[in-house]
């Protein structure tokens, strides 16, 4: 893997970042009226406790927005600020900062999301070669339609489906939450346990109405490389289908199916944002939907920048690992 | 007689017919329902709330005493006017800069390509919450439309650049620059009509996904509120804990017209892939 490499990707990190964070800057201040402003000046005319602390976040706001400073310099302040993960004061609850509200957040979203993203991953791509495969048995393609069907169903669409069935009228599994009310969340065995309870069906509406996309993917990568030379020669050298399958064509067409898994992150954490929501799952994506009803802007910004941070990173070290994957990227522009 | 072409061509795509079906189906859903169903039952207040499905109200009513069959009726037009609209949008813009950074290349091609490539890689929905937030006025149907659409064009972006990229250098094309063709003509004459089956695809595609987006938007509370659109219906679903207080009836409606949508858009995009792309399906079908 050159050096080379390596800078341009990571260049692509930072553009990627810097565009992320140039929006969130710009958004509210091409309004016509400052909406953050706005909201910030309804919290004090509420009043209530912390009144006079909420007039001083006025104030600091209105300093680093104001007119009394050029736009670039806000523009760098705020550049200095996002690279400190500096997000501001959550307004709804106002003592604490947007970013420790994240932060707690954030360990149940990647662990659900990871989780589910990877069972998906593998069952689909396993799936998908197999429908590929001429000498699989025919009774594979009734197997998967139910899939291919389920992946044309938002994950969170599908997760509201799931809580009626498995948790309301089976009372199989709690309704929504991430733990049981009145525990106490520590590192215990029990805490374990009833955390990846509370977690299964968020996670199987994620894995089942994904399959069907990664199946799909995986299959159309196998079928371009089944048309490659390299295959026919092996047939022709009358090497054993299944060497040809394992060793020719699933790994071949692995590569570009993870460059196809970098490439949907973005949605991949979009529909686990609207699941969490659904399931009232104590991640980012119930944050963003309390921040949204309250009009909670630093908060908003805060989860949307530290979701595209981790989307840029997670695709960063896709990439770095896929040159020891395929030697043939990194030579090539 | 005059319809068996329509059967043989049926028999021949048959994903492309089931799903224009569906999508038929779906689109006449809202037009035929007015004829049986007065729409006036979708306003808040309009029968009495939280009825189970009855003869009286063949989908029973929300909390807010909304009759649901009414704001299917209702509701289900106002959602894909908002993909139809937001999917023709990004297709538009798609074309525009596609046919640009394919056609000319350079810095063009690099500039276009780069923004796209950025912001595929982000979670569009999370920046559309973000427009949406900021704009903090009521959002009508419009423009709620155009919101999803300022992210609906980079996918056919792509695909029509690679396509022109690859188009640029057939020898049709070559033999039309040697007779003289201007480079518009030879875009509308000899580049576009090849296009159309790719066209059509990224339309499809572009639809479902901005029906997706804007579902999503709608269901963190972001979507036109007086409006009953689908993804509002789930909002207030939601927001009501319809879930826990066992009325199926609000929440799954919306959900089987949205699932009806994607499957019958999933359907006829498949279908016209295969008549785009004939190589990557000629193996085990």
């Amino acid at each position: 893997m050159s050096l080379n490499y390596v800078f341009r990707r990571f260049g692509v990190f930072l553009l990627i970042v810097w565009a992320g964070a140039t929006i969130n800057f710009l958004m509210p201040r091409m309004a016509p009226v400052n909406p953050i402003r706005e909201r910030l000046l309804q919290a004090v005319s509420f009043g209530g406790a912390g009144k006079t602390d909420m007039e001083a976040v006025v104030a600091t706001y209105e300093a680093r927005f104001g007119l009394d400073q050029p736009l670039w310099k806000q523009y760098l302040r705020y550049l200095g600020d996002v690279a400190r993960l500096d997000f501001g004061v959550s307004i709804a609850n106002f003592p604490s900062r947007a970013s420790d509200i994240i932060m707690r957040a954030l360990p149940w979203t990647l662990g659900l999301l990871t989780t589910a993203t990877l069972i998906a991953f593998a069952l689909g791509t396993v799936l998908g070669a197999l429908l590929a495969w001429p000498r699989s048995p025919g009774a594979l393609h009734y197997f998967a339609a139910p899939f291919l069907a389920l992946s044309a169903i938002p994950y969170y669409l599908l997760g509201l489906v799931l809580v009626f069935l498995l948790g309301f009228t089976l009372r199989a599994f709690p309704l929504g939450g991430g733990f049981t009310l009145g525990t106490l969340p520590g590192p215990t065995l029990a805490f374990a346990i009833d955390v990846i309870y509370h977690s299964i069906v968020p996670a199987l509406s994620i894995v089942l109405s994904s399959v069907g996309f990664w199946a799909l993917s995986m299959r159309g990568m196998m079928v371009t490389v089944q048309g490659e030379d390299y295959v026919n020669y092996a047939e022709a050298r009358g090497l054993k289908s299944r060497e040809i399958f394992f060793r020719y064509a699933l790994r071949n067409a692995l590569l570009p199916q993870t460059t196809a898994l970098a490439l949907a992150m973005g949605y991949v954490v979009s529909g686990a944002v609207l699941v969490e929501v659904v399931f009232a799952y104590p991640g980012v994506g119930t944050v963003l939907y309390r921040a949204v009803q309250t009009f909670d802007y630093f908060v908003i910004y805060g989860v949307v920048l530290m979701v595209i941070l981790a989307i840029a990173v997670v695709t960063l070290i896709l990439d770095l690992v896929y040159p020891l994957l395929d030697p043939r990227i990194a030579y090539r522009r | 007689m005059t319809l068996s072409p329509i059967f043989a061509a049926a028999r021949r795509h048959p994903q492309l017919a089931a799903g224009l079906i569906v999508v038929f189906v779906v689109l006449a859903f809202g037009p035929v329902g007015t004829l049986f169903v007065d729409t006036d039952l979708a306003r808040v207040g309009s029968a009495e709330p939280n009825l189970s499905p009855s003869l009286e109200h063949l989908l029973g009513t929300d909390a807010a005493g909304r009759d649901l069959l009414a704001v299917m009726v209702a509701g289900t037009p106002l959602t894909l006017r908002v993909g139809f609209l937001a999917g023709a949008v990004g297709l538009g813009i798609g074309i525009i800069l596609g046919f640009l950074a394919g056609y000319f290349g350079g810095l063009v091609d690099t500039l276009i390509r780069g923004a796209a490539d950025v912001l595929l890689t982000v979670p569009g929905l999370l920046f559309l919450v973000v427009l949406a937030t900021s704009l903090r006025t009521a959002v009508t149907v419009d423009m709620m439309a155009l919101v999803v659409a300022s992210l609906a064009w980079m996918l056919p972006t792509r695909t029509i650049r690679s396509q022109v990229l690859s188009m640029r250098e057939r020898a049709y094309v070559q033999v039309a620059r040697l007779s003289g063709m201007k480079d518009l003509e030879i875009i509308a004459r000899e580049l576009l009509p090849n296009l159309l089956p790719y066209l059509a695809a990224s339309f499809v595609s572009a639809v479902g996904a901005a029906v997706l987006a804007s579902i999503g938007l709608e269901a963190l509370g972001l979507g036109p509120q007086n409006e009953p659109t689908l993804g509002m219906t789930i909002y207030w679903a939601l927001y009501y804990t319809s879930l826990l207080r066992g009325m199926w009836w609000w929440w799954a409606p919306p959900i089987a017209m949205i699932v009806l949508i994607f499957i019958g858009l999933f359907l006829v995009s498949m279908g016209l892939d295969r008549i785009a792309n004939p190589r990557i399906w000629k193996v085990s079908s």
